[in-house]
């Protein structure tokens, strides 16, 4: 059993084959997470390079935990403390790094299409962590894996995703990755918000939260970033909540096994209001726990095998 | 080996495990997916039926810690481990369906490790095939068979395979 | 002597060596200026252009003889707009290698934008570039800047570029911000006669683009301009000429907006004129799918519809020139990450086969087309006399060898930039000879 990819891009084109071994391998190493060892020596003499461009505590751990709990040896490179803040460009950085004799490479950057760059400096796996308004694969993956831990099944169920949609690349690969599902997924924001040509992301798009609710088994609510409010996106942080936030009013209006997501950090007040993020329909902490497995299962299936070797 | 054979087997095995392991309270049965969980439930029923106890019992799967990850062309697919209980100063019966290179048991004595550190370790198998590459002895012995490095020892149990029966195949020589 | 492994052949241009005669025979004459497209024999004299007949008149002795046989003959291409990179940044171009990669192009002439460092904003830069490309083997006219520095806040003197050797004023790479200080340009220009050549970009809507805002931008995850930011200054900038009575030349159009808009402001009468590029016309934002920064210019590659829009325009006369916008970079600003990588493809070795392929084999540009948009419009929007066989003109002449099949190999270009999205195409012909002057300056041999 292996999937039919070598490397971890995007969940754009990827197959419902290929998304269902990855949850189903997350499963099994989330049994490793409740363990007291809580590691395995699968991956033991594999060196994986976290290649963090962009600021990023919550993922970089996630990664680095999934890493050493596979007991591979991780390497962190980011920004700040490398050579790249001395003007080294993206490729001789690569080098670099694979000179050093490295596996894989976990990478976030600003840039859209740096992974799929890399692709083409290196013979290492490279798993996108996050690539400017671009792809997030994992996150996805993690919060499909959430909802089939709480809800049984993926197939037929429908998810609302409210929030900045436009600077949202979580939002993408959940909107590609739940279709391979057979999910239905519904794009939600402020017209400022959404994307100009919303077509091409294959599902429904609506600035109408109340619509977006209607039907749904999940909400993933987005983080909206206050800079969008300087730059003229939405006029104030009241309407805003108003209209696209999540409290508990709206809350209880909706079926009561639906279940409440958000990729993190919260803006608590916002977005999501407090007594809904720590209420009984979050799933929130959830996410993070599967947000290990998910990773170790993505890191387990991508390295190793003769390809590689 | 045909169905009422192999049921034999299992009850010898059972009976010699009995002889060797006298307290009841302080055991645990632990089937190797993916068959050997099918012969540990089996085993475990048994013994239920003469000494009227239920026995702890769990699952291993040693897809985690085989020794081929970098070279295999393919990763297997990672299969459930349940053991619900604390391994710690427990006599252990670890069950699996053919013995042979011994590296599976290996892996299963590393994963085990992770789980705790049991008081015994004890190995059943229904085959022993031979052709050992780690320094491994299996405990309880079904039916030792003499084979050849270019054939097959495979069981099937009803359980998934609608029989149980033991087959030696002979790989075809490839040209 | 300038030889590649391809069969090319660049010959030293020296302007001081004696004019020998020359007769073209039997290629397909196509001067649309005289409304000719027939066989003929073309005979140069004292490096111009002595006669078109079917046969040598009698007593005509050629010193040099070039069968043209199933090739065409047209008068000198001419590119007029290029980015040459002299003086300043002579590590992505010179003028001498800018001259050459012309000149293997099948161009005779060129007209290289300000946008320098220093910009060619005053009579001194003007002249540095023009003496620079005295001994190259193309005739180089340069454009002087809109702006002092390309601020867009004070006028460059016009008169003295002009005096230099100006044809035109421009500060492509950017619009000029500021409309009081855009009219007060046009008006200045009437002066001179000369057009003032619009880079048509709204930055505030531009801004952190780096692809066609569309449906592919979406996918990609890379943020867009959308075509709105250039078919707004379009607007003004066509409004502005309107209003001024000045003549502007609208740069690089791209979208099927601004094709609109310049459709109608000549039926109403503004002295507009404008251009495309090859790369528009072969390309579109479905084919950034891998990121490949050698697509990736500014503005953008746009969608199929912006497209067909462009090549209505040129069928119908709207779209006035095509050009390349030539635009060498360095490896090191295009070998990096998508949304790193500076704007900008080269086109002078590219632009004739990419229209031959795409255009001319598709019967969506008339042989007779190509040579009124790449080398007699031009020419008259500049306010040059090239672009025509007439007797007495220059002998700029191209010699095209419509047949060859042949792929673009950025390896032999001679170009110092290698940022050509066309890479590996295969394509249909080719300049087989560039005469400058009645002198062969560039010459393909073989057929592959």
């Amino acid at each position: 059993m292996s999937l039919s990819i070598n490397h971890l891009l995007g969940l754009k084109g990827v197959s419902e084959k290929d998304i269902t071994l990855i949850l189903d391998t997350a499963d099994n190493f989330y049994e490793v997470l409740q363990r007291e060892i809580k590691q395995v020596p699968t991956l033991k003499g594999i060196t994986i390079v976290n290649l963090f461009y962009e600021n990023s505590t919550r993922t970089r751990i996630s990664f680095e935990l999934a890493e050493k709990r596979l007991s591979a040896s991780p390497l962190n490179f980011s920004t700040s403390t490398s050579s790249v803040s001395k003007g080294e460009s993206l490729r001789d950085t690569m080098r670099n790094i694979e000179a050093m004799k490295i596996d894989m490479v976990v990478v976030r950057h600003g840039a859209a299409g740096v992974p799929a760059f890399l692709t083409r400096c290196t013979n290492a796996t490279i798993i996108n962590a996050g690539d400017g308004l671009h792809e997030h694969p994992t996150q996805a993956l993690l919060d499909m894996m959430t909802i089939r831990q709480k809800l049984g099944k993926l197939k037929g169920l429908k998810v609302a995703i409210i929030g900045d949609i436009l600077h949202s690349r979580v939002a993408r690969s959940n909107a590609w990755g739940m279709s391979a599902m057979g999910m239905k997924v519904v794009l939600c924001g402020p017209p400022t918000l959404l994307p100009q040509h919303p077509e091409c992301l294959g599902v429904e798009v609506t600035d109408n939260m109340d619509k977006a609710l209607d039907g749904a088994n999940v909400i993933m609510m987005l983080r909206l970033q206050m800079e969008r409010q300087n730059a003229g996106l939405f006029p104030s942080i009241r309407e805003y909540r108003e209209r696209y936030g999540l409290d508990l009013e709206k809350l209880s209006k909706l079926p009561r096994d639906i279940i409440v997501m958000h990729p993190g950090p919260i803006n608590r007040g916002i977005e999501l209001a407090s007594n809904v993020a720590d209420g009984e329909h979050s799933v929130i902490l959830d996410q993070v726990t599967n947000g290990v497995a998910v990773r170790m299962a993505v890191l387990y299936l991508l390295g190793g095998g003769g390809d590689n070797a | 080996m045909d169905a009422p054979a192999l049921d034999r087997a299992l009850t010898r095995i059972t009976h010699q495990i009995l002889e060797k392991n006298n307290d009841l309270n302080n055991f645990g049965i632990v089937g190797m997916q993916t068959r050997g969980v099918y012969l540990a439930q089996r085993i475990a029923q048994k013994i239920g039926a003469v000494e009227h106890v239920t026995l702890l019992a769990g699952v291993l799967d040693v897809t985690l810690y085989r020794d081929d990850y970098r070279t295999a062309f393919k990763q297997p697919k990672v299969k459930v481990t349940n053991i619900p209980f604390n391994i710690n100063g427990i006599d252990m019966v670890l069950v699996d369906d053919v013995l042979y290179t011994g590296r599976t048991v290996r892996a299963a004595l590393d994963a085990l490790t992770d789980f705790g550190r049991p008081k015994t370790i004890q190995c059943a198998t229904l085959i022993d095939r031979g052709h050992r590459e780690m320094p491994i002895v299996a405990d309880y012995i079904g039916m030792n068979v003499t084979t050849r490095s270019n054939q097959e020892v495979a069981l099937k149990v009803i359980e998934i395979d609608n029989e149980d029966s033991v087959w030696l195949m002979e790989r075809e020589p490839t040209d | 002597m300038l030889e590649k492994k391809n069969g090319q052949i660049l010959y030293p241009f020296d302007p001081a060596a004696p004019k020998r005669s020359m007769l073209i025979k039997n290629g397909r004459v196509i001067d649309p200026a005289n409304s000719i497209d027939e066989t003929l024999c073309v005979g140069v004299d004292q490096g111009r252009i002595a006669w078109l007949a079917k046969e040598p008149p009698p007593g005509f002795a050629a010193h040099m003889e070039i069968d043209a046989e199933g090739l065409w003959v047209t008068p000198g291409l001419m590119d007029m707009h290029v980015h040459l990179r002299e003086p300043g940044r002579e590590d992505k171009e010179t003028i001498e290698t800018g001259t050459q990669a012309a000149c293997a192009g099948g161009f005779t002439a060129v007209a290289c934008m300000p946008n320098t460092n220093p910009v060619l904003d005053e009579e001194s830069k003007i002249r540095y570039v023009a003496q620079r490309a005295q001994d190259c083997s193309c005739r180089v006219f340069p454009i002087g800047s809109i702006t002092k520095a390309l601020a867009g806040e004070e006028l460059s003197p016009f008169g003295e570029m002009v005096r230099a050797g100006a044809r035109a004023v421009s500060d492509d790479g950017k619009s000029v911000r500021k409309s009081n200080i855009m009219k007060n340009a046009l008006n200045y220009s009437k002066s001179f006669g000369i057009p003032v050549i619009c880079h048509c970009e709204d930055n505030d809507l531009s801004h952190g683009g780096h692809m066609n805002e569309g449906a592919m931008s979406s996918l990609l995850g890379v943020w867009g301009q959308p075509s709105i930011a250039e078919e707004i200054i379009v607007s003004r900038d066509v409004l502005l000429a309107q209003y001024t009575g000045a003549r502007i030349h609208i740069a690089h159009v791209s979208t099927a907006g601004s094709v609109r808009i310049i459709r109608e402001a000549k039926k109403q009468g503004v002295a507009v004129t404008c251009e495309t590029c090859p790369h528009y016309l072969a390309l579109t934002d479905a084919d950034l799918a891998s990121y490949n920064t050698n697509m990736k210019m500014n503005p953008p590659l746009r969608t199929k519809k912006d497209q067909e829009a462009l090549l209505a325009g040129l069928a119908d006369g709207t779209i006035d020139v095509i050009a390349s916008d030539h635009a060498p970079h360095v490896s090191e600003e295009k070998d990096v990450e998508f949304d790193a990588a500076a704007f900008g493809v080269i086109g002078l070795e590219t632009s004739l086969p990419v229209i031959m392929t795409y255009l001319i084999e598709k019967k969506l540009l008339r042989p007779s087309q190509l040579v009124e948009k790449m080398s007699l419009l031009p020419n008259r929007i500049l306010g040059l006399g090239g672009g025509t066989l007439s007797a007495g003109r220059f002998a700029d002449i191209t010699i095209i060898d419509p047949k060859a099949r042949w792929t673009i190999d950025s390896r032999y270009f001679y170009s110092k930039g290698r940022n050509t999205p066309f890479d590996g195409l295969e394509v249909q012909g080719r300049a087989k000879y560039t005469i400058l002057g009645g002198i062969i300056v560039y010459e393909r041999r073989g057929t592959s």
